[in-house]
Order: C-alpha cells, then structure tokens, then sequence
C-alpha cells in the first residue's frame, strides 16, 4: 500500500495546498493527514496487534493442550488471557475498523478528506505509545494485568506495579477512538458530496456513523470506571472498596454499561461491510436499505438497556432478571431483520463466490450461530450454568472472529484492488477462506461442548474428561492461525511487490456500485477535491 | 469551494458539541455512583438498606401469629486479622418485636487494628424491613492488640415485611480499614450509634 498513491496522477490545475504527493521516507507517515495514509497505518497497526495477540492465543491453547501445568505458571496464564483481550478488542478489532473507516468512509461520501485531518494523525499515533505501556507490563515485576479483561475490583487491584500503566494505556487508546469517533461523525454530516442524502448514504458510512455515536457515548464512561479504580487504589477513594462504603458490584454496572454498547461497536461496521459486499456479488441491490438502517439504529439504542445481561449471578431481583432477559431477546428482532435481508438480497441473485463474498457469506452463517448461542445466554435461568463458562467463550468468538475479523478481512479483499491498483491473487485468497472456515470452527465449536459440561474459563487447567476438546480446539487454533500468513503474503504483494499481479480497473467488480469505483485504482493520493455528482446508478440501494 | 468552507465550518461547530458529549458521559460515569446508592437504598437491592436506623422508642407491633427465621453470617474479608462469630447461628422472630443478638470479635494479631463491618441482607425485598437500633456496625471498631469484643445488634423485623419471606439472611464482613481510617475521615453510613436502654 505503501506506494499505491504516491503519484497523484490528477493533473490539478487549481492551486490548492493539498494539491501535491506525499513527502518521502519515514516522515511521510508520521506527519501525515491525508485519511488514505492513515487508513494504512491503522490497517498496518491492526495487522500487528492480531499476530501479537494471536500469539498470546496460541500460548493459552498449548497450556490447555492438556490437563496440569505444561509450560506457564497460572499467574502468567491469567496475564495471557487479560492481554489477549484487550490486545485483540483495543488494537486489533478497533483500529482495524477505524483504519477501514478513515480510507472509505470520505470515498464513500464523495469527500476529499476527513473533517479533522490533523485530529485524525494525533489520534492514531497514540495507539503505538498506549500499547507500548500495554505491552511493556510484561516486563514489569509482578507482570501484566492478570485479572480479567473486565477488570473487576477487588481482583484487579491486587495486580502489582502494572496496574496505573493499565489504566493510562486504556485512557490513551479511549482518547484515540474518541477522536476517530467525532471525526467520523462531523465528516459524515458536514462533508457528503452534494445530493448524498442521508439515506441515499452507503451502509458502510451509516454502520460507522451509529458505531461513532455509539464510542462518543460510551468510551468516556471506561475513562470514568478506570479512573474510579486508579483513585481507590492509590488515593484512598471508596467507590468500590466496600470497608468504606463502596460496592464492587456497582463497578460491574458501570463497566458493562460500556461494555455492552462495546460489543456492537465491534460488529456494527463489519455489518455495515457485508450490506456492502453481498449487493455487488449477488448483482442485486441491497434488499431493504431503509429497515437495514433502522436495524443498526435499534441495536444501537437497546445495547444500552441490556448491560446486567453480563451478571444475571450477581443477585439481581426476578423483576431485574426478567427486565433484562427480554430487551436481551428483543435485539434478536433487528439483527433477525438485518440477516434476513442480507439472504433475500443473494436470492435469486447472479452469485458469484469472489473471496470477499465468501468471507461475507461464511459471517452470515457463523455469524448467526454466535447470535443463537447469545440468545440462549440470555435466559437467566438457564445462563446461571452457562455463566462464566467455554460456552461464553465460544459465544463471543462467534462473534468475534468470524464476525467482526472476518468483516475486516472480507473488507480488505473487497477494497485492496482500489487501494493498491493491482488485484489480490484470487487463488490464495480462497485458500486462506477455506483454511480459515475450516480452523475457526474447529476451535470454538467444540468449546460449546465443554463449556456446557462445565469447564471454566480463565483457568489454565480442566478436568481429565474435557482433554479431547481442548485438543481439537488447539489443532485449531494453530492452524487458523498458521493460515492468517496466506493472507499477509497476499496483501503485502499487492501492497509493496506488485510485479506481476493483474491491474485492476477503476470499477474492479463487476457489480459494484459507489462513488469510490469512480476514481481510477490505485484511488489518487486525493480524490474529491471537487465534490462529484452523484448519481442514482451509483446508489442503487436507495430506490 | 465555498460548499467546502461552510462543511469545514460545520464539522468544527459539531466537533466541539460532540467534546462536550464527551465530557458529559465522562461526568455521566460518576453520576452512576450517587445514583447507583440511591436506587439501592430504594429498594433495598444489595442489602443496601439494612443498616437504616430507627430509634429505640420504636413502636413494637408484635405480629405473634407470624414467625420468621433470622441466620446470621459472619465473614472476615482477606485473612485472619479476626476471629469473628455469631452468638447464636440463627433465631426465632416475630415480626414487629425488638430482639438484641450478641457477636464477639477479637483481634488475633498483636498489633492495634480498626474494623468496619459491612452488612448485607438476603433476600433483598426484605433488606428494607430489617430495622437497627443498635449494630456494632454502625461505626469504625477499634481493637487494641489482642482485644476480643462482645458486640450487640438490636433488630426488628417489621410487619410489612413480604408475606413470602420466612427466613432473613443478616451477613456482616469485617473488613480491616486501618490503612483507609489513616488516610480519611470514615465513610461510615451513619454517623452516630444508638444506646439501647435494655434488651
């Protein structure tokens, strides 16, 4: 990607300060505002944090190869499984996201740049400085945060010398998704090229504008939960400690009333992403655009009523457990709504099975099945078994891996032709589907079965009978992850060893619609600076 | 170009209100707190309410038809700072009646130590029918090296208390707040203990 756009081959003949390439060598990339450049070191960055929290994985599933103590003590287990967490949720899924957002989102809108260009470099380069004290807490005596990614008091604030670098590294990476937020936001609402109605807005704007509300109104929130715990820990405040009248419980509120909003913050945009994808390779127009919209604004507003859905043990009263069982159930309705229409949108469609479709067909399906496990983890009756189990484990990465990280990969494929003018290698690409489709669901499947038995999560050893599961899901693990480098080898070639690989048209696929196919590939190191036109051929979605 | 200008212009005007969003939730978070302790001592979710106080001279109204069990727990948080037991494991009450029940802490360590015991009332639809006139605590318990304490609780359950409760959980865990009682004024929830004239 690196030099995809370093030539602006639009002859601009006004004189505009922006009009010229990007400047040479390393400080090309830290200087930079151009949103294209930003989106690369945050896809970049993404890229990084899965392999380094990929391998923090893979130390879990060989501890769990077996029954006993294999290779690490417990305390360093804990450290592994807290770390890869918020390693994977704050450096990998997130930026990700937002490194997708930066490139497409003003592409997408017909705008020449976000609204906050300088915002938008200072908000990225905190995310190396937060996860260099995130990571260093390793070498730290006493170790990394060990208690959980949820860090509930009283437990998280035994951890030793880590625990303030804890808190300033998820201060860091909150201001930085704050300010990719609202730059998203003000971008959206104040820079559409002229004609884009609201909802004449591409999905994968609409899924970040409600993702960015979404951040603005949560993230601040965390700050407040971790600071509250900074200050009981060093400065003699009660909030939590209950010798002083505070409720450690109250902290469990707090967090999950981030927490939950949190988790569609993770998966709204790959949504918007597959509403995006499947159109093109049905040859079909999106079915139901409107109620696609209404769907992620509903989400979006029940994700801050269910939080106490995450401690139906704590003691909450019948009428509490029952209030949040069912606005729990109810946003099965709108996540129904959203899946139905995006099978009614491949009905009868001339399908092709492209890798980004496929990826984007597989999350419909696996997608799906974390959805049901959720739905079965909101009965409170019956998630006081489930409760803190493999089955809770195998939920969320349901939803996580071939949701949210297969949205981000289905994406990359979908949009690196236009980034980097050359087309992936379109065999690779399905070998890394199938390898992928196969290995994911080799690992978290089974843990449905030993989480049901009874296995806790967060514990580095497990009773004898649980042994062949865990087996099978570490093959898995290991595999899937071996996998991920047919991926990387494919997008480093059509990012910087381009010789050789087929050029891609402006259009790329054949089915596409929107006004980032309009520009040549590689897109233009500027693109917009006069808004376009837009026209109903290129929302095909909106009538 | 203008069409541009006036967007940039827009996209700053929104950015600030978006920070004072920011700076609202961030405030919002701590609102929790106040308001998280007002609907607790509402409804007497967490127990939260058990450590209201009535007056001595409260008006008994013994229901005699009615009896209901009360089991008392007692936990010492983090280690072996105390030892900590109740009189009685569990007694026989009539709703609307005054009983006084006796705990006995001592200090196991041979240094001065301050505790805090906090209570907690299961069910929690009866935690706001479980009345103290008296309880050890209601304030900061300072142990000299070695001191053993026989403490009092005076309760009443009263005769609203729900129909389908027959057996009350009182729980007290005593926490060491010596290092926190140095650092601040105690955070005790009410600020001064009722002599009970007899039991």
């Amino acid at each position: 990607m690196a030099e995809a756009h370093a030539h602006d081959d639009h002859g601009h003949d006004h004189s505009h300060d922006h009009a010229h390439g990007p400047d040479k060598g390393i400080m090309r990339w830290i200087k930079t505002t151009n949103h294209k450049d930003l989106g690369t070191l945050y896809l970049w960055f993404s890229a990084t944090m899965f392999i380094i929290g990929g391998l923090m994985s893979l130390a879990i599933r060989a501890e769990l190869w077996q029954p006993g103590m294999q290779y690490f003590d417990p305390e360093l287990f804990n450290q592994f499984t807290t770390m890869h967490a918020l390693v994977m949720i704050f450096g990998g899924v997130m930026p990700g996201f937002v490194g997708l957002a930066n490139w497409m989102v003003p592409m997408t809108i017909g705008a020449s740049d976000l609204a906050l260009p300088r915002v938008n470099n200072w908000g990225f380069w905190i995310l190396p400085f937060a996860f260099t004290l995130l990571l260093s807490t390793f070498f730290l005596p006493g170790g990394a945060p060990a208690g959980g990614w949820t860090i509930y008091p009283p437990l998280v604030l035994q951890t030793g010398n880590s625990f303030p670098l804890l808190v300033f590294a998820i201060h860091l990476m909150g201001i930085s998704s704050i300010t990719g937020a609202i730059n998203v936001v003000v971008t959206i609402l104040n820079m559409r090229a002229p004609g884009m109605t609201l909802l004449k807005m591409p999905l994968f704007a609409w899924s970040w504008l409600i993702t960015a509300y979404l951040l603005i109104a949560v993230m601040p929130v965390l700050a407040g939960a971790v600071t509250m715990l900074l200050t009981d820990k060093y400065f003699g405040t009660s909030f939590f400690n209950a010798a002083g009248g505070g409720d450690p419980v109250m902290f469990e509120h707090i967090f999950w009333f981030f927490g939950h909003p949190e988790v569609y913050i993770l998966i709204l945009p790959s949504f918007g992403i597959i509403s995006t994808i499947i159109p093109t390779f049905a040859r079909k127009p999106l079915f139901g655009y409107a109620s696609m919209v209404y769907a992620m604004g509903s989400i979006a507003f029940l994700s801050f009523i269910v939080w106490a859905h995450h401690m139906f043990t704590v003691g909450i009263p019948l009428a509490g457990e029952l209030f949040f069982m069912f606005s729990t159930m109810l946003i099965a309705v709108p996540t129904g709504v959203k899946v139905f229409n995006w099978v009614a949108t491949m009905w009868q469609g001339s399908m092709t099975y492209e890798t980004p479709m496929l990826f984007a067909v597989a999350f419909v399906f696996l997608f799906s099945i974390g959805g049901f496990s959720g739905l079965m983890l909101a009965l409170a009756p019956v998630d006081f078994q489930y409760h803190n189990t493999y089955f809770v484990v195998a939920h969320f990465h349901y939803v996580l891996v071939p949701g949210a990280v297969f949205g981000i990969i289905a994406a990359v494929y979908y949009w690196i032709p236009k980034w980097t003018g050359v087309m992936y290698n379109e065999t690779l690409g399905k070998v890394h589907f199938w390898w992928s489709v196969i290995w994911i669901n080799v690992t978290f499947f089974p843990q449905h079965f030993v989480g049901l038995a009874g296995m806790p999560r967060r514990i580095p050893d497990y009773a004898v009978q649980f042994t062949d599961f865990n087996q099978i899901s570490t093959i898995g693990a290991f595999l899937f992850f071996i996998g991920q480098f047919v991926f990387f080898y494919n997008i480093l070639r059509c990012a910087l060893w381009r010789t050789g690989m087929k050029p891609a048209t402006a259009r790329v696929w054949e089915g596409a619609y929107g006004l980032e196919w309009t520009v040549p590939s590689p897109a233009p190191y500027h693109t917009f600076e006069d808004p376009p036109h837009v026209t109903d051929a290129e929302s095909p979605w909106a009538h | 170009m203008s069409e541009e200008a006036t967007g940039r212009k827009g996209a700053r005007r929104g950015s600030w209100k978006l920070a004072v969003v920011v700076l609202f939730m961030f405030g919002f978070g701590f609102a929790l707190v106040p308001l998280y302790g007002a609907i607790c001592q509402l409804t007497g979710l967490n127990g939260k309410s058990s450590s209201m106080l009535v007056s001595s001279d409260v008006k008994e109204r013994v229901d005699s038809n009615r009896t209901v069990k009360v089991q008392f727990l007692t936990t010492v948080n983090g280690g072996q700072v105390w030892s900590f037991s109740a009189d009685q494991a569990q007694v026989e009450v009539h709703p609307g009646k005054l009983y006084t029940v006796y705990f006995d802490a001592k200090n196991q360590q041979d240094k001065d130590v301050i505790g805090q015991a906090v209570p907690s009332v299961a069910p929690w639809n009866a935690a706001k029918h479980l009345h103290k006139t008296e309880c050890f605590c209601f304030s900061q318990q300072p142990f000299k090296a070695g001191e053993a304490k026989h403490m009092p609780v005076r309760f009443m359950l009263d005769p609203e208390l729900p129909a389908d409760v027959d057996t009350v959980t009182l729980s007290y865990t005593f926490f060491d707040v010596t290092e926190l009682a140095q650092q601040n004024a105690p955070k005790s929830s009410t600020p001064q203990q009722t002599i009970s004239p007899k039991s």
